[in-house]
């Protein structure tokens, strides 16, 4: 059973359409991420789901049941949004962060406790007194983080939660958004245009296109998906598992048996991405200083412009990129079987 | 001329310092004046300007329009109107307002309502729509996030209610007309100014009018005083 299940929500500003028949399910302690580009519908979604907006037509079911009416008043004592626009109030950290918990009415020793271990863990210690408008845009987005984070929600919702903030920010918002899942088992929906995050924090990730929720998957088959192509050219993206010893190379296990070389030194779960143009296709096996090479077969061909795009299938599939000459003179075709080749600096770590 | 307001000022001080029952009657006969306008038309302005300032509905520019066109009315011909309904011929008389100090109240506060809702639909609308929103998904209830948008729109809210006592205690003509300038009853310190002035008493007009601009002053330096803390 679904823990929470929209079927079939419609949603209408006026003339506009933002929710056409859209439909997602979400279980208990999924982590899930919602892809698409702006306008596509996810903030909507997100707001019908946290119980601040009514749908046109549709059906939401909580734990299996049927809700009416009673939604909005119900899920808001469980769950918390993050809006993308960074929102605080005109007070100071302490009780921007108090404000919810106040809200569920718990007495002020809790509320001290919680406040303080939130702002640990989005590493703001310290900042209770600060006037929260006087803080910079990423340390207000952390605060709105600390603030669902307090509330120890059964439910978070985050949209666009990194949009427009620098690197490091987004690091450590994406860590938090891990801590929640893994160690709090918040299930969570994150909206977001940028495939990379998928990659680097969802379980399972569903691509939404005007206003519609067209594709659902683990986040490892995701990448692979045809429809997402649509989105974004998503060619060579890889989701893997990166080790490597005290003086060798980056291992990445990518799945299908398949694993490469990199030169990043990471641990754990990364996404990677090679360049078509940066990777070499032989007929024969051949001795170079490269650290990746690949066996496969050619499964599809096509033709743009001045070059030839292949899909080799090599336990994964990676897309090269050659010219036609050289696709003619190497006498190529479906089924035919080449080595790929690439350089451990020419896998990127995104 | 010069020597004559000099003289009266000197003058002046010593009626306040020395505690002149005249200028303490009118004092504080304006100062709870004021204050009652003001509780009144606190009372129905935040709830009516929260409304206006926080939703939408059909004819809302047309009614902000109206109460911003109403802070110009012409105070003369509000009491006109106001002396006509509180006379003992008009549709009022029976209640017999008119000379009394609740009749300069009820003048008063209808003045100052068009200033106090202008003001505040205007501190309302200035708050970020995400607040109620934000509140909501924290979860508040209806009413407690329609206090996190007020306690948002606070500084700005309190200047409203500021500007409309200052609007009452400086207000002449309706407290002339409808409160009638009796002695001990409905004397305050506008309409004091007018009749010490017609009479030639300038020293009590001058300090009347000190203590008027010290009682406005005092206030508006309070408000600075807050908005910035």
């Amino acid at each position: 059973m679904h823990y929470l299940r929209l079927h079939s929500i419609v949603k209408k500003y006026g003339e506009i359409l933002a929710l056409d028949h859209a439909n997602l399910e979400v279980s208990r302690g999924d982590l899930l991420a919602v892809l698409g580009p702006n306008g596509a519908g996810k903030t909507t979604l997100l707001r019908i789901l946290a119980g601040i907006e009514e749908p046109t037509s549709g059906e939401i079911y909580y734990d299996g049941s049927k809700m009416g009416k009673e939604y909005a008043a119900f899920i808001r004592q469980r769950c918390t949004l993050v809006f993308q626009k960074i929102s605080v109030f005109n007070a100071t950290v302490y009780e921007n962060i108090a404000y919810g918990l106040k809200t569920r009415g718990l007495p002020k020793a809790g509320i001290e406790a919680r406040v303080r271990e939130a702002l640990r863990v989005v590493n703001l210690d310290g900042y209770e007194r600060r006037s929260a408008r006087k803080l910079s845009g990423g340390e207000q987005q952390r605060v709105s983080l600390a603030r669902a984070l307090a509330l120890e929600p059964e439910f978070l919702l985050l949209d666009e939660p990194t949009a427009n903030l620098d690197p490091q920010t987004t690091s450590i918002i994406e860590e938090v958004i891990r801590y929640m899942n893994n160690e709090r088992g918040t299930t969570t929906v994150v909206a977001t245009h940028n495939v990379f995050q998928v990659g680097s924090i969802a379980k399972n990730a569903a691509l939404m296109l005007n206003g519609k929720i067209v594709e659902t998957s683990p986040v490892e088959e995701f990448f692979q998906k045809p429809k997402l192509s649509g989105f974004a050219r998503l060619e060579n993206v890889f989701l893997g598992t990166a080790k490597y010893s005290e003086d060798g190379p980056t291992l990445i296990d990518i799945g299908g048996g398949v694993t490469i070389e990199a030169a990043f030194k990471k641990k754990g779960r990364v996404t990677v991405h090679i360049r078509p143009e940066d990777i070499i296709l032989s007929r024969r096996l051949v001795e170079s200083s490269a650290r990746n090479v690949l066996r496969g077969k050619i499964v599809e061909v096509s033709d743009q412009n001045n070059v030839v795009k292949l899909k080799v299938d090599v336990g994964k599939t990676f897309t090269v990129q050659i010219t036609q000459r050289s696709f003619k003179e190497m006498d190529l075709n479906i089924g035919s079987e080449v080595f790929l080749v690439c350089k451990a600096s020419s896998v990127n770590f995104v | 001329m010069v020597s004559e307001i000099i003289e009266g000022l000197r003058r002046a001080i010593g009626l306040i310092v020395s505690g002149d029952p005249a200028v303490l009657d009118a004092t504080v006969r304006s100062l709870y004046i004021s204050g009652a306008v003001t509780l009144f038309a606190v009372s129905w302005s935040l709830p009516l300007g929260m409304i206006i300032g926080s939703r939408s509905f059909l004819g809302k520019n047309l009614v902000k329009g109206f109460f911003n066109s109403m802070i110009g009315v012409p105070t003369v011909g509000l009491g006109l109107i106001l002396y006509l309904l509180f006379s003992k011929s008009g549709p009022l008389g029976v209640l017999q307002l008119l000379y009394t100090p609740l009749a300069i109240v009820i003048g008063e506060s209808v003045l100052v309502t068009p200033i106090m809702i202008s003001f505040i639909v205007s501190a309302v609308e200035n708050v970020d729509p995400e607040i109620k929103d934000l509140a909501r998904t924290l979860g508040a209830t209806e009413s407690q996030a329609n206090l996190a948008v007020l306690k948002e729109a606070l500084p700005s809210v309190v200047l409203a209610v500021v500007a409309g006592f200052n609007r009452a205690i400086a207000e002449l003509g309706i407290a002339l007309m409808v409160g009638g300038n009796i002695s001990g009853l409905t004397r305050v310190l506008t309409t004091s100014i007018a009749l010490e002035t017609t009479r030639g008493n300038f020293e009590l007009a001058i300090a009347l009018t000190m203590i008027l601009s010290l009682i406005v002053f005092i206030l508006s330096f309070i408000t600075n005083a807050l908005k910035r803390a």
